[in-house]
């Protein structure tokens, strides 16, 4: 090793404090790349060869009853080159030593192999064609109910109970993402997925030779817009709900919103600390090279050439970089690896392909030495463009001038310290505003990590406490006459019961339209209503239409706009009607009309489609037991597990990526502060000595050494809760999809204790430097020339 | 006071010894220094690099504490103060100039000297301070903007504000050209006489001694001889 070489690793080990707080925050920006890009692209990967292997269907369609003879003329549209018709139906399960009533969605498998949503067998055996009891179900919910192979389970299927003996437990491409009507998360304990053969689905929901849910495979080079309107065209006349892509798929698109936040945070996140770090590097070696003057002039003195000097410096960010890349690989392994887990719990992939690959890590690696060399480029630069004579001589002190900014402080008559605090920061107003930035980014990555729990309580508020108010949700497979609501008011331990209506619909304004569902209900319903700003409920107007801010922007409407509504599946027409109102929504596309006004435009007797009720606690047993008797009822949600549920999935994530986020700001702030006052003690020593031997106490010395830094630390707070805000902002917007909003909810408290923890993480940063000011040696400074 | 001191010692110690352990050798930087020095004198310290010059000025000053021996201000034992009274003496009692002028480069010359009249009990007023050292009209300037003989003595001025009652100066005029030099001495020669303020002067400059009361000779960390001035001679009389 040449002497060179040495000098190098001297100069890494001596300085190894402050290029470990460095490569940290480097290896921080590493880590959250492989992380999210990688796990991104394992879920991306996953899903794609499952819907692959398994022949994921491109369209699907529901309609009332459709004859047989339809799958073949369907077949004929263009491009189409699978179809695979199903008759379905949602059905209340009566398990033994379960008192719940839960609920399954039935569908069938087709006698011969299915063609398309292929499940994948986990555990037991396939159905047999023929059998007319035997059902599979979902593993997810079968483990959570230990229902086993040969055990059995009673169905209320059209009215009728019928007992099914379980075959098997399997997966399948339809159901990653397994969500019931009417709730918020996968509830694999109450909500299952349930397959029959066929013949015998069929006919015990009465409809041989007929379909009710159709799935398409198409060419892949085809769009699925020209063969979704001509399927709806082909089955409006059996009441079609309409066909919708794999957008649409409730598992496919909530799987997609999640790879797109993983996305999101790939690319917002790592620039942050890249740029720190390019500006560490940049402030570190820059200093080293101003100590390291007469050594440079030496070197060229002795023969070394400019690229050699060069050279020198850029290998000495480098060895930062491979430290910092090295704990970024090992921390960013182990974070996917972690969230992988995280995501197998949530998502019921059969397999999970999780192989970051080499290019992911090229990537990352090649950023992370990219922003060690472009921090150290402009000081390494110096260094090897320093004439030897140049270099060998002492820089120039630095030039203070007096100003209008001096006179200020003479007016106020600050003590000399403070002057010195004030004097320096103007002194160096970039390398000031550059610590300031990177101490506001880390206050604005703990505000943005603090702000999902407050509006994840925001929307479980206006969701749950004001919104959604009952305690069970009662749907039905079809419309029921308004006695229904008497009914389920005379059932055990109901206290309150009202009737409300789903349509499923197109708006159509122009040439924009989108799939939506309508809520009717009567004026002053109390259970589930629309609340508006400042929670006051707020009642569709009879004659018009409210629609949410996000569907109304979708359909390019406003109030007082005319809306073309076609109804689909249970009810069918076209009907035009005006905007009456705009509303925020954060669950789905909300639209809502007056029950009164959907049955006069229908001309029919009142209907419901199900019926909220709240129940009185003691009873709820007995309510539950009653449910499993229902002969129409398709199923039941509990909103209270519903909420809680909600509450504990999100707040078991929202701790893990809360803790990520507090340690990734508090890695900023130690590099940027810790390195900001490392540097002032080297530039400083000199004159700190000599207030020492002026009489200056330790405690004295040592405030302008933290004051600086501090007060840094204070000017980057307002920066930091703009930043942070703006963060949030983007973040509610790129997470913004169908089936939900995240509010804007931002509290003093978030800001505050995302300033505490950076205040404090800069404070005891600059107090280890402090130390070091403690144990300087006052004449050996003194003797020394700068 | 030419040539007459007064004999009532400022400091005075006792077997002062001072021993740097580098591990292999013992270095006796000072060894066994008996001295005392008196109010109101000037005094000149000289001897090779290495003879313990600079470590006697250092405790004297309260900034370094000897291995063995003793050393008093007058009634004041520096001996066993801990870092709490050694920055309280220095702060109340002893003003510093070194051969690097040591300036705070962000504060001007008025205000470099005002660090120490805004802790000091009863300091001068810095411009009266910079008015001692001919500065007066220098005072907003910034330590780059003046040349290497004005920083000593701002430094200077910043070292008598407080009025100490000792100062010591650690080659004073080690950095500068003899012109220059004679100025600074002119201030130092000055200051004693107007504040009456004890002053300890190490120099190479053998020259320099004539300027003085009593002259000590450091050799090998111990004091090899002392010399009473009968007649000094005027700084601008002296030339090296």
């Amino acid at each position: 090793m040449d002497a060179l070489d040495r000098k190098l690793l001297r100069d890494f080990a001596r300085l190894w404090a402050q290029f470990l707080a460095i490569a940290l925050v480097l290896a921080a920006g590493v880590a959250v790349l492989l992380m999210s890009f990688g796990m991104s692209k394992a879920l991306d990967e996953t899903r794609d060869t499952y819907y692959e292997r398994n022949r994921f269907a491109d369209i699907f369609t529901d309609a009332r009853s459709v004859p047989n003879s339809m799958v073949d003329i369907v077949r004929e549209i263009e491009g189409v080159t699978a179809v695979e018709s199903r008759v379905t139906t949602h059905a209340t399960l009566d398990i033994p030593g379960k008192v719940d009533a839960t609920v399954a969605f039935f569908l069938s498998l087709p006698s011969s192999d299915p063609l398309l949503n292929v499940p994948i067998l986990r555990r037991g055996e396939w159905l047999d064609p023929d059998a007319s009891d035997e059902v599979i179900l979902n593993e997810p919910f079968a483990k959570e109910n230990d229902l086993f192979p040969g055990d059995q389970i009673t169905a209320t299927l059209n009215g009728t109970k019928r007992q099914l003996t379980v075959k098997g437990w399997a997966l399948s491409p339809e159901f990653i993402y397994t969500i019931g009507p009417g709730s918020l998360i996968p509830d694999n304990e109450d909500y299952g997925i349930a397959w029959m053969p066929e013949r015998a689905l069929a006919a015990i929901l009465d409809r041989s030779g007929a379909f009710d849910n159709l799935a398409l495979k198409l060419r892949p080079d085809v769009s699925p817009e020209p063969v979704i309107d001509e399927l709806d065209r082909l089955l409006e006349p059996y009441g079609a709900w309409g066909a919708i892509d794999r957008s649409e798929q409730t598992s496919n698109a909530f799987i997609d919103g999640e790879i797109t936040q993983l996305k999101t945070l790939a690319y917002i996140l790592p620039p942050i600390f890249l740029g720190i770090t390019i500006f560490l590097v940049n402030m570190v070696i820059g200093r080293v090279v101003l100590l390291e003057r007469t050594e440079i002039g030496l070197l060229k003195a002795l023969g070394y050439s400019n690229g050699a000097i060069l050279a020198h410096y850029l290998l000495l960010a480098a060895l930062v970089a491979a430290v910092g890349v090295a704990l970024g690989f090992i921390l960013g392994s182990w974070l996917s690896y972690g969230l992988a887990q995280l995501y197998a719990t949530f998502f019921n992939f059969p397999y999970l392909i999780y192989n970051v690959s080499w290019n992911t890590y090229l990537i990352a690696g090649l950023s992370g030495f990219g922003a060690a060399t472009l921090g150290a480029a402009r000081a390494a630069w110096s260094a090897a463009s320093l004439a030897p004579a140049t270099a060998m001589s002492p820089p120039a002190p630095p030039r203070y001038k007096r100003n209008w900014f001096d006179r200020v402080l003479n007016a106020i008559r600050i003590s000399q310290p403070t002057m010195m605090i004030l004097r320096s920061l103007i002194r160096w107003p970039f390398r000031a505003a550059m610590s300031a930035l990177g101490m506001a980014l880390a206050v604005a990555i703990l505000v943005a990590s603090n702000f999902f729990p407050d509006s994840l309580d925001y929307i479980i508020d206006n969701a749950f406490h004001q919104s959604n108010r009952q305690h069970a949700v009662l749907f039905f497979n079809d419309l029921m006459p308004e006695s229904a609501v008497e009914e389920a008011r005379r059932l055990p331990g109901v206290l309150q019961a009202e009737g409300q209506q789903y349509l499923t619909v197109v708006l159509r304004n122009e040439h924009m339209h989108k799939r939506a569902v309508i809520e009717a209900r009567r004026p002053g319903n109390d259970l589930s209503r629309v609340v508006g700003e400042g929670g006051v409920p707020i009642d569709a107007q009879p004659g018009g239409i409210m629609l949410s801010y996000r569907l109304a922007s979708q359909v390019g409407v406003g109030v007082g706009d005319m809306v073309e509504i076609e109804f689909l599946g249970l009810r069918q027409g076209v009907y035009e009607v005006p905007v009456t109102r705009l509303t925020t929504q954060f669950f789905g596309l909300g639209a809502y009309m007056d029950q009164a006004t959907l049955d006069e435009m229908f001309q029919e007797a009142p209907q419901v489609s199900i019926v909220n009720v709240t129940l009185d606690s003691a009873q709820t047993e007995a309510f539950e037991t009653r449910l499993k008797d229902l002969p129409r009822l398709a199923g039941r949600v509990m909103m209270l597990e519903n909420r809680e549920g909600f509450q504990e999935t999100i707040s078991e994530n929202i701790l893990i990526t809360t803790t990520i986020y507090l340690l990734l700001g508090i890695l900023i702030t130690v590099g940027v502060a810790y390195n900001g006052a490392r540097i002032q003690l080297s530039e400083r020593a000199r004159e700190l000595a000599s207030l020492r031997i002026l009489g200056f106490t330790r405690g004295e010395v040592g405030y302008i050494l933290m004051g600086e830094i501090m007060l840094i630390a204070l000017i980057a707070q307002p920066l930091g809760w703009l930043l942070g805000w703006l963060i949030c902002w983007g973040m509610t917007e790129s997470f913004e999809s169908d089936l939900y909003a995240i509010p804007l909810v931002l509290k003093p408290a978030t800001f505050t204790e995302a300033s505490l923890v950076v205040l404090s993480a800069a404070f005891l940063s600059v107090l280890v430097v402090r130390f070091r000011l403690d144990r300087l040696n006052l004449v050996s400074v003194m003797k020394t020339r700068e | 006071m030419d040539g007459a001191a007064v004999e009532t010692p400022v400091f005075r110690t006792e077997g002062l010894t001072k021993v740097y352990d580098t591990g292999e050798v013992k270095v006796f930087a000072l060894d066994g220094v008996d001295l005392e020095l008196f109010s109101g004198e000037l005094t000149v310290l000289l001897g090779p690099s290495g003879s313990g010059k600079s470590t006697l000025l250092n405790i004297l000053g309260g900034l370094d504490h000897a291995t063995e021996g003793r050393v008093w201000f007058r009634e004041l034992e520096l001996t066993n103060l801990g870092d709490r009274g050694l920055t309280r003496f220095r702060r109340d009692h002893v003003g510093f100039v070194f051969q690097f002028y040591n300036l705070v480069p962000s504060l001007t010359a008025r205000e470099n000297v005002q660090l120490v009249t805004d802790v000091a009990p009863n300091p001068m007023r810095p411009e009266e301070a910079l008015e001692r050292v001919g500065l007066s009209h220098r005072l907003d300037h910034f330590p780059a903007e003046l040349s290497g003989g004005e920083q000593q003595r701002v430094a200077i001025a910043r070292a008598v504000a407080k009025r100490p009652e000792v100062l010591l100066c650690d080659e004073p005029t080690g950095a500068l050209d003899s012109k220059t030099g004679i100025q600074v001495l002119e201030v130092l020669k000055h200051i004693n006489e107007e504040l009456g303020t004890s002053t300890v002067v190490i120099t190479h400059a053998a020259e320099i001694r004539k300027m003085a009361h009593r002259v000590i000779w450091f050799q090998d960390g111990k004091i090899a001889n002392v010399d009473v001035n009968e007649t000094r001679l005027e700084p601008s009389e002296i030339a090296w």
